[in-house]
């Protein structure tokens, strides 16, 4: 049973001999062919170049090689490029495109000796909030395969939840990682806004966007963003600071650690959630925290502020597609005005052609002032409440989401309804702020998440107060049926 | 509606992006929802605030020494056009 195993456990057998990369690989790889088809996952399978690097894994490890990743199966969210294999963003835009260059988290993961198994399904462009924007269809949720998984990373999180790899990647941009971490109840990290290089992951909204991780528990978690988190010079976005070592602080007492219950995060939650959330702080308090209710009170604003910014953000950045250098063209262009409006139009799916002319719209002539640049002074309020609260708490609590997985279909005609289902976690993406989402019980049979977030560069205090929670429950052990 | 049928054909034409006459009334309805929805700003107490470009204080983008960094890796990157000829993209042609 290697897929029950943690990392850390994974790394001892494989140290002591146990058993090796290529039968670890093996295992994962039969899981899929017989798990997958009933998720649909995963875009790409790289099976044979899996079991090559695993075999270098071994080689490594036999010339005495000792990384806690040497060997260890993952998979990666299809928005990061990987060197001749297609990197397609869960578009038809990009079916065809086979990626020149590693992201820099490919290339980190690769280093630490982490073996992909293949490439995950996705919203299109990282755009939407259930995975059913995906050109490859919907991924399904393992807890129960109507609902959807979450999105936009909803690929990673049903793979991770169904343990078809040890760990998986994510990016986050407004939820993409904490939103279907807690519908497929798995751990998710999205770290501080530049602490992952995004040289290499093709871009939604550029003052969003960051990359983080899947795994089974903050420890997982912890071992994995080590690997992951850096300055990058390929990045201007980078942030040129240590990291630090996240695993030597898993542990640490939290006695005297204020944890902030966010007001504006239970205006209209149901009450069995709240009640999962009050559950969570009595065994913080038990742990030795302090909790106190703090008000932000333009948070209501960061779902309208996002939907301007965020689209006003990809649509530039979505104008790199234009059916000449790469990704998919039209047939039969009647001049260059033809050539670039169908390949765009038929090559980009309802949503993102969406978002496209929202962003378009609140950028042109006579609106920039009226949307865009209100929106930018909406987030630095939103920003300048997150620090306030800051002055008073070491982390700020809540619910991940406002409900657990949804049935496939029930929001997807109707846009304003499925963004409102990152109405918690979008501010942490306004603000640049880490957030974590953990495990934290179950409504009618489905997962629901323990969303918290911390001040800037303060992942190691969210996988430390993630890792004490996970010591004190089992929420985060269990597996869906028929994946144990 | 708060936009009209013009008003998105002519944000597709700015977008460059082709939209089809059955898809033409779903974005009139879809985008007008979300421009009504994200009005609510309108109504936010700004006052004298700085926009806020970057997530991070004090952060800026870094520029770089402007010097070569990359090889010519030209024929690996055009493997993905989908029409190239000697070298060169192709594209239909613009002057007559």
């Amino acid at each position: 049973m290697l897929h029950t195993l943690s990392i850390g456990e994974l790394g001892r057998s494989l140290s002591s001999g146990q058993v090796s990369s290529v039968e670890l690989t093996r295992s994962f790889l039969a899981r899929i062919e017989r798990l997958n088809p009933a998720l649909n996952a995963l875009i790409t399978l790289t099976a044979e170049q899996a079991l090559i690097a695993a075999a270098a894994a071994d080689r490594r490890r036999s010339a005495g090689d000792e990384g806690p990743l040497l060997g260890i199966p993952l998979i990666h969210k299809d928005i990061f490029c990987t060197d001749g294999i297609r990197t397609s963003c869960g578009s038809r835009m990009l079916d065809n495109f086979v990626a020149p260059y590693d992201a820099t988290v490919v290339t980190r993961l690769k280093a630490a000796g982490a073996v992909m198994l293949g490439k995950a399904n996705m919203d299109e462009f990282a755009m939407g909030s259930s995975n059913e924007t995906s050109f490859y269809g919907p991924v399904k949720n393992p807890w129960d395969t109507s609902k959807v998984p979450g999105g936009s990373s909803g690929g990673s999180a049903a793979a991770a939840a169904a343990r078809l790899a040890a760990f998986t990647t994510g990016t986050d941009t407004g939820g993409s990682i904490r939103q279907p971490a807690a519908l497929t109840g798995v751990t998710g990290v999205k770290p501080t806004y530049g602490r992952v290089s995004r040289y290499g992951m093709i871009a939604f909204a550029s003052s969003l966007d960051q990359a983080g991780v899947f795994a089974r528990s903050a420890a997982d978690a912890a071992i994995v963003l080590q690997a992951m988190a850096g300055f990058d010079p390929r990045d201007s976005t980078s942030i040129d600071a240590p990291v630090p070592d996240y695993s030597a602080t898993l542990g640490e007492p939290l006695k005297g650690l204020r944890i902030g219950l966010l007001r504006e995060f239970f205006d209209g939650l149901e009450a069995r959630n709240t009640a999962l959330i009050h559950d969570a702080l009595k065994i913080y308090r038990s742990l030795g925290a302090e909790t106190l209710e703090v008000s932000l009170p333009h948070l209501p604003l960061s779902v309208p502020t996002y939907y301007v910014v965020a689209p006003a953000e990809c649509s530039s950045n979505l104008s790199r597609f234009d059916g000449v250098r790469f990704g998919y063209r039209c047939e039969n262009p009647a001049d260059l005005l033809d050539l670039y409006k169908r390949s765009r139009g038929e090559g980009f799916g309802a949503e993102v052609k969406r978002r496209i002319m929202t962003g378009t719209y609140v950028l042109s002539a006579g609106y920039f002032d009226a949307y865009y640049l209100k929106a930018q002074k909406v987030r630095r309020l939103i920003t300048d409440d997150f620090r306030s609260a800051f002055g008073q708490v070491d982390l700020l609590i809540g619910p991940t989401t406002p409900t657990p997985a949804f049935d496939i279909g029930a929001k997807i005609d109707d846009p304003v309804t499925m963004y409102l289902n990152d109405i918690y976690t979008i501010g942490a993406n306004l603000a640049g702020l880490p957030g974590l989402s953990l495990p934290c019980g179950f409504v009618e049979g489905l997962p629901m998440g323990l969303q918290l977030i911390g001040p800037h560069f303060s992942e190691a205090r969210l996988l430390n107060a993630a890792h004490l929670f996970q010591q004190a429950t089992d929420w985060h052990t269990r597996s869906p049926r028929g994946y144990e | 509606m708060t936009l009209t049928r013009q008003d998105v054909e002519k944000i597709a034409h700015l977008a460059r992006l082709s939209i089809t006459e059955r898809e033409m009334p779903v974005y009139v309805t879809s985008l007008s929802s979300i421009v009504d929805f994200v009005d609510e700003l309108s109504r936010a107490q700004i006052g004298n605030v700085e926009p806020m470009a970057h997530p991070l204080d004090g952060e800026h983008q870094r520029l770089r020494p402007d010097m070569v960094s990359e090889s010519d890796n030209h024929e690996k990157y055009q493997a993905n056009a989908p029409a190239v000829q000697a070298g060169l993209y192709v594209v239909p042609r613009v002057i007559e």
